[in-house]
C-alpha cells in the first residue's frame, strides 16, 4: 500500500514536472479552464447576491389593510394595537382617513373636486409590517388571515413583484446550470484535446513502454495526472478570478447600497461554492484526460 | 520453448514475409536467424514479441498459443520477453539508469531493489560508469548496450535481438555476442537476427536461414527442411 502511494506520488510529481517544462502552454491551458469555470461561478455569485437583496425587500414587505367604511378611528386604533401584539407582526401604523384625504388632495391636484364631496370616501387604513424573518408562505398566510378579519375590506401586498422577481432568479439559476453544463462539455473537449496532443508528442515513449510490457493503466496514469493538475489549477484560477471580480465590484456596490440607505455588501464565493468549483475542475480534468487516453492510446501500437 | 506451427505472415500490401514456417526452439537455446534483408528475419522476431500477428498458423511460446493473448494479456506476456532493437528504442529524455529501470518500474518493484538490479545489468554491459548520462551522449555501441541491459534487467525467459550488432565494429560485436552467450548459460532462450556471417560462423551456434520468407537451412536439422517446403 505504501509502495502504491509512493508510486502514485511519484507519477503525480513527474506529471507536474512535465507541465512545468512548458510553462507558457500550461498557463494558457489553465487560463482557458479558469475563465470557463469562472463564468458560471461569477453568475452564481450574481444570483446569490440578487436573492439576498430581494430577500431583504421581502422582509420589509408591508401590507396595506383598508378597513370597512363603518369602522371608526377608535376601533381602527384598537385593531391596530391588537395586531401589533402578534408574534409575526413587527409594527402597525394607523393611517387616519381624514389625514389620508388631506394628503391626497394636496398631492393629486384633485383638491377642488374633493371639496365637492359631502363626506370622506376613504376608509381608515392600517399599514402592517410583518417581522423580517417571515417566509414567503407565512406572509401569504398572514395576508389571508388579515383579509378574513370582519373589519378588513381590502388587503394589498404591494410588493408581489418581489416574489415574481425571485421566481425569475430561480429561472436564471436553472439557466446558469444549463450554461455550466455546456461549458463543462467544452472544457472536456479542451482538456481532452490538450492531452491528445501530449499523447501524440510522446508516441515514441508510449511505444517503448508497450514494448517493455507496461500495461495500458500504467501508461495512462501520467496523462490522468496531467489532466488532474490542469483541472485543479484551472479550478483554483477560476476561484481567484471570481474573487478578483467580487473585490473590484464590492466598492461600487457598497456605494450604490449606501445611496439607497442600505448597508448591504457583495458576498463572494463561500467555502462550499469554492470547493464545488475546484472539484468540478478536477473532475473535468480527470474525465477529459480519461476520454483522451481511452480514445487515442489504443491507436498506438509499436512498430 | 518457442514453436512456429506452419506460420505465414502476409502484410496488407500483399507481400508475404513468412511462408509456412515450421520451427522449434528449445529452452536455453541460442539461435541465429540469418538471411538477406527482407527475408523475414525481423518478421519472425516480431511475431514472437507479438508486435505482429500471424496471418495463418500459430506461434506457441512456453507451450502456450499466443493467439489468445489480447490487449490485456499483452503487457504481462511481453514482460517475459526482452527485446533488443536495431534502432535501440531508448528514451532520450531520461538517463541511462532510468532507461534500464523501465521494465522494473512498470512491475511496481521497490526503488531499492530496482537500483540493485539496474546496476547489475549495467555492470554486465560495462556501462556502470555512465548510468547518469543521457543516451544521446553515448556512442551507438553504448546505446545498443543500454538497450541490451534493458532487455535483460527483468530476467526474461526469452531475449529477441534484431541486428544487435548492426552498426558496431567487429570487436564490439564479438563482445555483445559473448554477452548473449552468458545469458544462454543461465538458461535464457535467445533469438538473434544478424547478417554478420563471419561472426555467426565463428561462434558456431544453431543457425536458421530464411530466404523470401521460407526456411531454407537449419543447422540443427540439416535434412529436415525438405519437409517444411512441402505444403
Amino acid at each position: 500500500m505504501q509502495a502504491w502511494i509512493g508510486r502514485h506520488a511519484q507519477t503525480a510529481l513527474a506529471s507536474l514536472g512535465k507541465l512545468a517544462e512548458s510553462p507558457l502552454a500550461t498557463v494558457l491551458t489553465v487560463l482557458v479552464i479558469g475563465v470557463t469555470l469562472a463564468l458560471p461561478g461569477a453568475l452564481q455569485v450574481l444570483v446569490k447576491n440578487a436573492l439576498t437583496v430581494s430577500g431583504g425587500w421581502q422582509g420589509a414587505t408591508d401590507f396595506s389593510m383598508y378597513l370597512q367604511p363603518d369602522i371608526d378611528r377608535d376601533a381602527a386604533d384598537q385593531l391596530g394595537r391588537l395586531l401589533a401584539s402578534r408574534a409575526d407582526i413587527e409594527q402597525v401604523t394607523l393611517v387616519d382617513a381624514d389625514e389620508a384625504l388631506e394628503a391626497f388632495a394636496a398631492n393629486s391636484g384633485f383638491g377642488a373636486a374633493l371639496d365637492a364631496l359631502d363626506n370622506n370616501p376613504l376608509p381608515h387604513a392600517l399599514v402592517v409590517r410583518p417581522i423580517a424573518s417571515l417566509s414567503l408562505e407565512a406572509s401569504a398566510l398572514l395576508k389571508q388571515e388579515l383579509e378574513n378579519l370582519p373589519e378588513a375590506d381590502i388587503v394589498q401586498l404591494d410588493t408581489e413583484w418581489v416574489s415574481r422577481f425571485q421566481a425569475m432568479l430561480q429561472l436564471v439559476r436553472r439557466g446558469i446550470l444549463l450554461a455550466a453544463g455546456m461549458l463543462g462539455l467544452a472544457l472536456l473537449v479542451v482538456i481532452g484535446n490538450t492531452i491528445r496532443l501530449d499523447i501524440q508528442n510522446r508516441r515514441d515513449e508510449i511505444e517503448i513502454m508497450q514494448l517493455v510490457g507496461a500495461s495500458d493503466g500504467f501508461i495512462r496514469r501520467p496523462f490522468l495526472y496531467t489532466g488532474f493538475w490542469y483541472g485543479l489549477a484551472g479550478g483554483l484560477a477560476a476561484v481567484v478570478l471570481v474573487a478578483v471580480a467580487t473585490a473590484l465590484l464590492s466598492g461600487p456596490v457598497s456605494a450604490l447600497a449606501g445611496l439607497y440607505g442600505g448597508t448591504w455588501r457583495l458576498a463572494g464565493l463561500d467555502l462550499r461554492e469554492t470547493a464545488v468549483l475546484v472539484a468540478v475542475g478536477v473532475g473535468l480534468g480527470l474525465a477529459g484526460s480519461w476520454l483522451a487516453t481511452a480514445r487515442h492510446m489504443r491507436r498506438i501500437e509499436p512498430k | 520453448m518457442i514453436r512456429f506451427d506452419n506460420v505465414s505472415k502476409r502484410y496488407p500490401g500483399g507481400h508475404e514475409a513468412l511462408s509456412n514456417l515450421m520451427l522449434d526452439i528449445d529452452s536455453g537455446e541460442l539461435v541465429f536467424v540469418t538471411g538477406h534483408s527482407g527475408a523475414g528475419k525481423s518478421t519472425l522476431l516480431r511475431l514472437i514479441g507479438l508486435i505482429e500477428r500471424p496471418t495463418r498458423g500459430q506461434v506457441l511460446v512456453d507451450k502456450r498459443s499466443t493467439r489468445g493473448i489480447g490487449r490485456r494479456g499483452l503487457a504481462a506476456y511481453r514482460r517475459d520477453i526482452g527485446m533488443v532493437f536495431q534502432d535501440h528504442k531508448l528514451l532520450f529524455d531520461r538517463t541511462v539508469f532510468d532507461n534500464v529501470a523501465l521494465p522494473l518500474v512498470i512491475t511496481g518493484m521497490r526503488p531499492r531493489d530496482i537500483g540493485k538490479r539496474v546496476r547489475a545489468a549495467l555492470d554486465q554491459v560495462d556501462l556502470l560508469a555512465k548510468e547518469k548520462q543521457r543516451p544521446e551522449t553515448l556512442s551507438s555501441g553504448e546505446q545498443q548496450r543500454v538497450g541490451i541491459a534493458r532487455a535483460i534487467v527483468a530476467r526474461p525467459k526469452i531475449v529477441i535481438a534484431d541486428e544487435p550488432t548492426g552498426n558496431l565494429d567487429p570487436e564490439l560485436s564479438r563482445g555483445i555476442m559473448t554477452l548473449f552467450e552468458r545469458f544462454r548459460d543461465i538458461g535464457v532462450t535467445l533469438l538473434i537476427a544478424s547478417h554478420d556471417m563471419s561472426l555467426i560462423t565463428e561462434m558456431g551456434h544453431r543457425r536458421i536461414t530464411l530466404d523470401h520468407g521460407r526456411l531454407t537451412a537449419d543447422s540443427a536439422n540439416p535434412s529436415g527442411q525438405q519437409a517444411f517446403e512441402i505444403d
